[in-house]
């Protein structure tokens, strides 16, 4: 343990020494193969900070649809392509996001995966519009992300209305929680899903008792915790991601409280289990898609990404995965790399993706996305059930 | 009733952290009259080598008792040296320098801190093993946790023992003397530099604890957890009455209070305009007022003439 922690700290510095040198390399071994394409990938998520993990998760994905892609050999416009991926840390911070975004176009992008957040794709979406560079984010579920009319913007899940629909009808019929707290971050996300989720609650007969509120920073919860007590609630819905939500749930227990706790797909993780341990047990989340298992490819997907990162997936990669290959299907599709070509392919694009088949509505959201259900039982996140069409 | 006990009892568990932070800023500033912004990351150092060697420890099977205590030790005795090494290499060299720049000093020393704990222990969240069941007990209503029974109990014992320390031993002497005078202090015969390093290592253990006691409660560790602690015991210490050693144990727990009970009723109070998540502005509002208010806090000294 000690010393691995050693060879990391040298290794960081190593990195940093290299990439001090790398820096003039690499443009020197520019020149590419006879003919050989290159095509720019951006990806953008948070890799620094508290969702860090997730970020990488999702850098992972996409770096290995990439080198899928280059392993396969891809041929657009009768050249072989070989893709690049530009890896941005946007920290989850809305400036932050719309800055790596103008990096990203000022490099010459052809497509963008990302951001992770929806508080940060959204921002950087005008950019990416104003550029007309398309972008296709693996996570971002707020409704306003596709509203904004915007021809660029895609995603490969389900959005916080459906989200929220599933998560407040489940919660008020099935777990027959009559009086309901709901916590938000205050993020774009959190807010959207706890906004949906009290609407669809509300209308399944449930009552909400207390809205409380806390950060994506935050750590300590148990005065929000201890004023949710008193309104004697039997369900806490969380809007937020899972940095939070493990305290959260943890803190919650602590104050000897016996209610359902309930997330978004912010919170199934493996991390989520991890950090909050035996208090963990029996909460729910929910996650856009079909359980990997139940995808043909996805099994598959998960065992290779395993040995690759020695890493279980934490949440999204699957869905960068996914994004990339929508891409490039367009790309093919318009046999060409340029944005202006294959956007119009973009919004046709039929796959059969590792998450789902993926289809885009006319605003760039996926068609019919299902959502399942999960819980924490002993100790591991399983399936309830899945609610919603499998494929479009 | 009840609720209104449990936020009180939040707010002492919180508060009494706070304290134990709030102490490292307040011996500092009393002798040096400086504010070491870098004394939340020592907190933040101690939790991350506790947190190494307790799962170290409990790898190799030691057993519970034996493991957290021979942590907090390893963790206690590496702020120390960090403490020590901190006041070395940034902050002596500048001792006589104009005020701003030991303060400039203190403000990297903590991004420096914080960018080697997040490559040395990577960037995400790392749960805090605890060997003990952490059992919940019913105090009229509400519920407080053996973990936290046990911080607010350290932390008393830990106040106490440095109240001692500083007015019963030679040592103390010497630093109140310092505090005092520092050049009067050198001329009869105390070894300023060497009194400032104790202080310094006093309050860097004192971190420690705390950073061992916060990762317990909440059973989570992150390499930046010690900035926001940081600045809200600076916040305890300044409400207090910054240099000032009771003061800041008082400063702490008052603190801790107003957050917990700031949070847990704005909701209500306010027909939900304002909501809990203004839990962190509390903290710096009061800072605003007694700066405005009261600068020399609840219990502060005049101390026009140190500045």
């Amino acid at each position: 343990m000690h010393f691995n922690q050693f060879l990391r700290f040298f290794f960081v510095f190593l990195i940093v020494a290299l990439s001090a040198c790398g820096k003039s390399e690499t443009q020197v071994a520019k020149p590419q193969g006879a003919g050989e394409v290159v095509v720019k990938i951006g990806a953008s998520a948070p890799l620094t900070g508290p969702q860090a993990h997730i970020g990488k998760d999702n850098e992972n994905g996409t770096r290995m649809a990439i080198e899928d892609a280059n392993a396969k050999g891809v041929i657009i416009g009768g050249k072989k392509v070989r893709f690049e991926l530009l890896s941005e840390d946007d920290q989850t911070d809305p400036k932050t996001a719309t800055i790596v975004a103008q990096k990203l176009v000022d490099a010459k992008v052809n497509g963008v995966i990302g951001h992770l957040n929806s508080g940060t794709t959204i921002p950087a979406s005008r950019i990416y519009s104003e550029n007309s560079i398309p972008q296709i984010s693996p996570s971002a579920t707020a409704v306003a992300y596709t509203a904004q009319g915007f021809k660029t913007a895609f995603r490969v899940m389900a959005n916080d209305a459906q989200q929220g629909k599933v998560l407040g009808e489940f919660a008020a019929k099935n777990l027959n929680a009559k009086k309901i707290a709901v916590i938000d971050d205050r993020t774009a996300y959190g807010q959207g899903i706890a906004d949906e989720f009290v609407k669809s609650a509300e209308a399944s007969g449930a009552q909400i008792v207390s809205r409380q509120y806390t950060t994506d920073k935050a750590i300590d919860f148990a005065a929000v915790l201890t004023s949710i007590k008193g309104k004697q609630a039997d369900l806490i819905f969380f809007g937020g991601m899972d940095p939070q939500g493990a305290p959260m749930v943890k803190q919650l227990r602590a104050l000897g409280m016996k209610v359902h706790f309930m997330m978004g797909d912010g919170g199934y993780t493996p991390k989520l289990i991890a950090n909050a341990g035996a208090a963990a047990e029996g909460a729910y989340a929910s996650l856009p898609g079909v359980p990997l298992d139940k995808m043909p490819s996805g099994r598959d997907f998960a065992t290779r990404y395993e040995t690759q990162f020695k890493q279980p997936i934490q949440l999204y990669a699957p869905y960068c995965y996914d994004a990339v290959n929508v891409m490039i299907a367009a790309m093919q599709k318009a046999d060409s790399a340029e944005p202006a070509k294959y956007l119009p392919e973009l919004g046709k694009v039929i796959h059969e993706g590792v998450t789902a088949k993926i289809a885009f509505d006319e605003k760039g959201d996926l068609k019919g996305g299902a959502i399942t259900l999960y819980q924490v039982r002993e100790g591991k996140w399983q399936v309830i059930e899945t609610m919603g069409g499998v494929a479009p | 009733m009840d609720i209104f006990l449990q936020q009180i009892i939040n707010g002492l568990v919180q508060g009494s952290v706070y304290a134990l932070v709030a102490l490292g800023y307040t011996m500092v500033y009393g002798i040096l009259g400086l504010i070491n912004f870098a004394h939340g990351e020592v907190v933040m150092v101690g939790a991350m080598v506790a947190l190494a060697v307790l799962q170290a420890l409990l790898a190799a099977a030691f057993s519970p008792v034996l493991a957290v205590l021979l942590s907090l030790m390893v963790a206690v005795s590496a702020c120390m040296v960090l403490g020590y090494g901190i006041e070395r290499i940034a902050y002596r060299p500048l001792r006589n320098a104009p005020r701003l720049a030991p303060l400039i000093t203190a403000i990297g020393v903590s991004i420096v801190l914080q960018n080697l704990a997040m490559m040395i222990w990577g960037r995400e969240y790392h749960p805090f093993p605890m060997p003990f069941t952490n059992e919940l007990h019913a105090v009229g209503g509400a519920i407080i946790t053996s973990v936290q029974i046990a911080i607010v109990f350290i932390a008393l014992l830990m106040m106490v023992s440095l109240m001692l320390l500083v007015h019963r031993t030679r040592l103390g002497r010497a630093m109140r003397a310092v505090a005092e005078n520092p050049s009067a202090a050198m001329l009869m015969g105390v070894d300023t530099n060497r009194v400032i390093s104790a202080t310094f290592m006093l309050g860097s253990a004192l971190a420690a604890v705390a950073g061992f006691m916060v990762s317990a409660n909440y059973g989570i560790v992150h390499y930046y957890m010690g900035f926001m602690l940081g600045l809200k015991a600076f916040t305890a210490a300044v409400l207090g009455g910054i240099g000032n050693l009771r003061g800041a144990m008082l400063g702490g727990v008052v603190l801790g209070l107003i957050e917990s009970l700031g949070a847990g009723y704005i909701g209500d109070i306010t027909g939900g305009f304002f909501g809990s998540n203004y839990q962190d502005v509390f903290a710096f509002c009061v800072l605003i007022a007694v700066l405005v208010l009261r600068p020399s806090g609840l219990l502060g000294e005049r101390v026009a003439e140190r500045a």
